[in-house]
């Protein structure tokens, strides 16, 4: 890792000082709420029914766990997009970063190393409660910040091209939200009719769940992610370089 | 002229943006920028200052043509260069947010120096850059001016061999604009080579001391202020007025008075050396013009003799 990425990073880190009460909110408070209210509220409507696709567990320990990587998914999205599409604008802090020793790439790696570590610190936040009531194991952690990852660089590759806000809320609609319906964080994906049963396997949040919930062939899940980081990281380079020096 | 003191020496540099449409920015052009002196690039909007401005700042990889900066290739050695520039864009990258004290901490921090030196350098930046009151201020509530002296105070916090302002005073009042022109002044004195953009003749008048005539992505004449204007236009210039009504006709009657007139929208202009002769032969001729002025040559009026058109529309 290059010295100069931690100079970005470092940037970040010091908005991030002053504004990290208001960020904390909606990053783990929101995600708890859901915890409470559908583990424990949902949860003793769905356990009373002892549902065979739970195999015997409490909706809680399903929900937890789903709930984590959807926020994480989440992170990577408001991340990867608002502050990276804000940046590269005219008059914007990778303007101004391009200017310096800092070549776009370092710019991209700092803000992504910025991007792991909120994802770890409230990611960590959210599993510390639920292993209180024992619903995660502490692994989740690692599915948490891989899909944070897997979201976060392809959607910085795709936020520092993009040439007005518009298209970024679109991204939220059309990818974010479907997937967050449809890939078993609320119910088992097994519950779903054929097609979309099978289509599940091209959600990159059902690999990340699933990872979380430690479930399912656990490697094809890492490689899955892994995958998309890479390719995402990739594209990312060429994004940043082609719009931060035309 | 001797490579060795050149600190940017430019050979046929294009810059050509692939578009769609495909448009030639910058068309070949051909300039040394020597240590110590400050160097303008003066033309219109859309004559690819910005653009030079960039590809000297390695942030606009060129298309074509040789560009050797502080001695190393600006294609190859983009970090090393970077280095060793100061750099003030046409719009401010400020982070509103932030104080102004942090926009230098940052900036400071991207070049790897270590935070004592930056806090240290700091104070006299912001002296410099007459800001000490406002160190803790937020940039989103500093006017116009004062953004524009914390950029360049920025942009000094690596101690730079070579400073780049594209356009420093666009949009300031006459105010703010002087109280830069004297700062700019001051940095020259002490030894730091300028490179600037602008399209206001007086500032290039001036602050430079040699000057880049560009006009559609060319170098249309350079030199000195002082050549400039010997070499181009006469000593002096009549500027005569009429109602817009007789302009066309007055413009006739005026043919062949001094050494040559330019016809502008509202105004004639009449090349001369000797302002006061060409009034009274105005005169004789019958015309009344409703304001006449006598004044010297400069370089807007070399810029209309090269192209045709005002610089500033
Ligand atoms: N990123 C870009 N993509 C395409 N065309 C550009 C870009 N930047 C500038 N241009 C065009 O290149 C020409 C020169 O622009 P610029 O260098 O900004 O001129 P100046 O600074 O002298 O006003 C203009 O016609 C402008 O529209
Ligand atoms: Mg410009």
């Amino acid at each position: 890792m290059s010295l100069p990425a931690f100079h970005e990073f470092g940037y970040w880190w010091h908005r991030y000082r002053r504004t990290w009460r208001g960020t904390a909110v909606i990053s783990i408070a929101n995600p708890l709420l859901f915890v409470t209210a559908l583990g424990f509220g949902l949860g003793r409507l769905v356990d009373e029914r002892n549902s065979a696709y739970l195999h015997g567990g409490s909706y809680l320990a399903f929900i937890g766990p789903g709930l984590l990587a959807a926020s994480a998914m989440q992170m990577g999205f408001i991340h990867g997009s608002g502050p990276v599409f804000q940046s590269a604008r005219t008059g914007g802090n990778f303007r101004a970063a391009v200017t310096t020793p800092m070549e776009p790439s370092d710019i991209f790696t700092g803000h992504l190393l910025f991007t792991a570590f909120r994802a770890t610190l409230d990611s960590a936040a959210i599993l510390l409660v639920l292993l209180i009531f024992r619903a995660a194991s502490p692994g989740a952690l690692a599915g948490a910040v891989l899909t944070a990852l897997a979201f976060a660089t392809p959607i910085s590759a795709y936020a520092v091209t993009a040439d007005r806000p518009a298209k970024l809320s679109a991204v939220f609609r059309f990818v974010i939200m479907p997937l967050y319906m449809f890939s078993g964080t609320f119910f088992p994906a097994e519950q779903l009719p054929d097609p979309l049963r099978t289509l599940v396997w091209l959600s990159p949040l059902w690999h990340g769940t699933e990872l979380c919930r430690g479930s399912g062939p656990i490697l094809v899940h890492v490689l899955v992610l892994l995958a998309l980081i890479v390719a995402g990281y990739l594209a990312g380079r060429r994004a940043y370089t082609g719009r931060l020096t035309a | 002229m001797d490579e060795s003191t050149a600190l940017v020496s430019a050979r046929g540099l294009t810059k050509v943006y692939e578009g769609p449409p495909e448009h030639v920015a910058v068309g070949g052009i051909d300039f040394d920028v020597l240590r110590g002196e400050a160097f303008g690039f003066l033309g219109p909007n859309g004559a690819g200052k910005s653009t030079t401005m960039r590809m000297i700042g390695c942030v606009s990889p060129r298309s074509g043509g040789d560009l050797t900066i502080l001695g190393h290739d600006a294609a190859r050695e983009r970090r090393a260069i970077k280095a060793r520039l100061g750099s003030v864009p046409q719009d401010d990258t400020l982070d509103t947010e932030l104080t102004v004290e942090e926009n230098i901490l940052i900036y400071g921090r991207y070049f790897g120096l270590p935070r004592a030196v930056i806090r240290e350098r700091t104070d006299r930046l912001l002296e410099f850059a007459r800001l000490t009151e406002k160190r803790t201020a937020r940039v989103q509530d500093l006017s116009g001016g004062m953004r524009r002296r914390l950029t360049i105070a920025r942009s000094l916090v690596n101690e730079p061999d070579l400073l780049l302002l594209d356009e420093p005073t666009t949009g300031l009042d006459p105010q703010a604009r002087h109280l830069l022109w004297e700062r700019l002044f001051r940095l020259k004195q002490d030894g730091v080579t300028l490179i600037l953009t602008t399209h206001y003749m007086d500032e290039a008048e001036q602050l430079c001391d040699r000057i880049a005539v560009m006009d559609g992505g060319r170098i249309v004449a350079h030199g000195s202020p002082r050549e400039l204007i010997e070499r181009y236009v006469t000593r002096e210039v009549l500027e005569l007025r009429f109602p817009l009504d007789q302009h066309e006709q007055a413009a006739e009657k005026a043919h062949g008075i001094g050494e040559r007139i330019e016809i502008l929208p509202d105004r004639l202009l009449c090349y001369t050396g000797d302002g006061e002769s060409a009034l009274e032969e105005t005169r004789r001729r019958g015309l009344d013009p409703i304001t006449a002025l006598v004044r010297r040559a400069g370089l807007e009026d070399v810029f209309l003799t090269l192209t045709g058109r005002t610089l500033v529309e």
